[in-house]
């Protein structure tokens, strides 16, 4: 901690994930004053997500991969002095006149406390992670529609299940993660439906060859499914979801390589849930607010782009995990220990422990190898727009139609999502285009290249007008007793 | 073969608790949000859209979508993906943007 309340911290980590958790022990252990901020009341992120300790889970673990690094991790925060400032919804990072950081951040479960919270510290460590990447599809705002990633993020925290009966859709590893987990849970999952095959990682030999573990992994979930008897169809898409009031049964359709539905050649599930998602997109509003460079990934998305000590193109600021590209919670630790140690070294000089330095970036580099195979393999065809009726919602928040964005495209000429914004609303409601910004993206760029959608959005989570009016009153800021921070 | 989430991780949770969904009771477990008390009551809508009126409930589950908004013990807009449940919480169903009832 600070010497006094008015001494900023060393470092400041913003999500307790896998990265940040890992950043915030390893720094603090070299004797950095380290603040954790994260939205939610627990540690771990989304992949460790799991139950509110007065569900006095006996057995979390059930529910995980690699539980004992999280357990770890988690032991090491115990021990240390960093300050967890739990239930801190980070809306913006600026730098201020006194050369340092500022995180303002709005307090309570969902945000809504309307207390003003400002951090200063003298570096920032980026470990937002990633939210789920969505492709619309007829009926995919029907109730029992829900993200593959939300539906695992539902059973590990509260212990629930969206029905009895789910297929689970998509694409990329995290559909066999989440088939496994609802099938062990008690769920009858009578099919997981792939879009892309599983041959794309065999053009990336190498990248498998280094990665032995996620094989094994690959082949774990695999025998979960055998034993539920849970059925994989690749190059497959659900392209209508059947059902007035909530999900009734899906249609799934052959896809061709380029995702294009094969005609005639759909199959009807009877099921009262899907769980969808078509990947992860990384997190990174704070950080392209501030202007830190991004790279394009194959996918579509945008991640951060970042040297090989895990720093932005923004000096003093560093970034971990899925903020850099999505990589899985293994990659995430080397990177947020990483980070640690290059904040620590950019402070106090002290001498990096250059073998562990390196050790780590030689894992880093391997296991992001992997990632970006992964991303080869499932990034969308350009032709899984065929599967859009001119009535389907493309746009949740708004109920923006895929007829009304072909109008603004075709008729009104809009080349990409802003413009397409602009014209019909899409993307500007609650979720801030998240739900919809890639297919947007896509439908705008017609027979050309999609422009990779920046994620800028000034304000990362919504912020009440009074939190806002409060800023410049130095007397609306209470001291408060904890150092650093001002409320 | 665990039959359900709560036997697969060996909950054991406090007694369970009484909310209300638009009037009915709903049992919730401590500890979990009010999105996940009422999937439990086999509940998946509590949000109307504000233009054709459709039903919605979780959807990303993580606080990002937006879609789970609830009017929690009158105050409309809350995230019940989010917030946990607390006893005697009365739910109602958000129709629109949640403040028709202050004609804004």
């Amino acid at each position: 901690m600070p010497a006094s309340a008015s001494d900023p911290y060393d470092l400041a980590v913003i999500g307790a994930g896998s990265a940040g958790l890992a950043g915030a022990v390893t720094a603090a252990e070299l004797g950095l004053s380290v603040a954790l901020l994260d939205a939610s009341s627990q540690t771990g992120g989304q992949f460790y997500r799991h139950p509110a300790p007065s569900l006095k889970a006996a057995r979390p673990e059930a529910l995980h991969h690699d539980w004992a690094a999280f357990a770890e991790l988690r032991r090491r925060l115990e021990q240390s002095d960093v300050s967890h400032l739990y239930g801190h919804h980070v809306w913006a990072v600026a730098k201020e006149d006194n050369g340092l950081w500022a995180l303002h951040a709005v307090t309570g479960v969902d945000g809504t406390a309307e207390r003003s919270v400002r951090v200063r510290a003298r570096t920032v460590l980026l470990a937002t992670g990633a939210y789920e990447r969505q492709l619309p599809f007829p009926g995919w705002t029907l109730p029992g529609v829900v993200g593959a990633g939300g539906a695992q993020a539902m059973l590990k925290s509260g212990l629930v299940l969206p029905g009895r009966r789910v297929v689970v859709a998509g694409s990329g590893p995290l559909l066999l993660a989440v088939a496994s987990s609802l099938a062990a849970a008690g769920a009858q999952v009578p099919a997981v439906i792939e879009a892309s095959g599983y041959l794309g990682y065999a053009r990336r030999p190498r990248a498998l060859a280094a990665n032995p573990q996620k094989l094994v992994e690959a082949a774990v979930h695999g025998a979960a499914l055998l034993r539920h008897r849970v059925r994989l169809r690749t190059r497959s898409a659900v392209t209508e979801v059947h059902g007035t009031d909530r999900v009734e049964a899906v249609t799934v359709t052959r896809l061709d390589r380029d995702w294009r539905p094969v005609r005639g050649a759909g199959r009807r599930i009877e099921c009262d849930a899907l769980a969808v998602g078509h990947g992860l997109a990384p997190q990174i509003e704070l950080a392209t607010t501030l202007g830190c460079a991004t790279r394009p990934l194959a996918d579509g998305t945008s991640a951060l782009a970042l040297d090989g000590l895990q720093e932005t193109s923004v000096p003093g600021l560093w970034a971990a995990g899925e903020t850099g590209g999505v990589g899985g919670a293994q990659l995430a630790r080397a990177e947020g220990e990483l980070a640690g140690l290059a904040s620590a070294a950019r402070l106090y000089g002290y001498h990096v422990r250059e073998g562990r330095v390196r050790e780590l970036q030689r894992r880093r580099d391997r296991l992001r190898a992997f990632a970006d195979a992964m991303t080869v393999a499932h990034a969308p065809g350009p032709g899984w727009t065929g599967w859009l009726t001119d009535d389907t919602d493309v746009c949740r928040c708004e109920e923006v139609s895929a007829g009304s964005i072909r109008e603004a495209i075709a008729d009104l000429g809009a080349r990409d999502a802003r413009t397409v914004k602009l014209l019909t609303r899409a993307g500007m409601g609650w979720c801030q285009g998240r739900m919809c910004g890639t297919a947007v993206a896509c439908l705008a760029a017609r027979e050309g290249a999609v422009e990779s959608s920046a994620e800028r959005r000034p304000f990362a989570v919504p912020v009440p007008l009074s939190v806002l009016a409060s800023l410049d009153e130095p007397a609306g800021i209470e001291p408060d007793t904890a150092p650093g921070v001002d409320r | 073969m665990a039959r359900t989430p709560a036997d697969l991780v060996g909950a054991n949770p406090g007694p369970s608790f009484e909310i209300t969904m638009d009037g009915s009771p709903v049992t919730a477990l401590p500890g979990q949000s009010v999105a996940a008390a009422l999937w439990s009551a086999g509940i998946l809508a509590w949000r109307t859209t504000r233009k054709a009126g459709r039903p919605r409930g979780v959807f990303c589950g993580i606080g990002q979508c937006y879609d789970c908004l609830a009017v929690i013990n009158g105050e409309p807009n809350r995230r019940a993906c989010l917030v946990p449940a607390r006893p005697g919480d009365v739910i109602t169903t958000q129709e629109g943007h949640g403040h028709a009832g202050l004609s804004v």
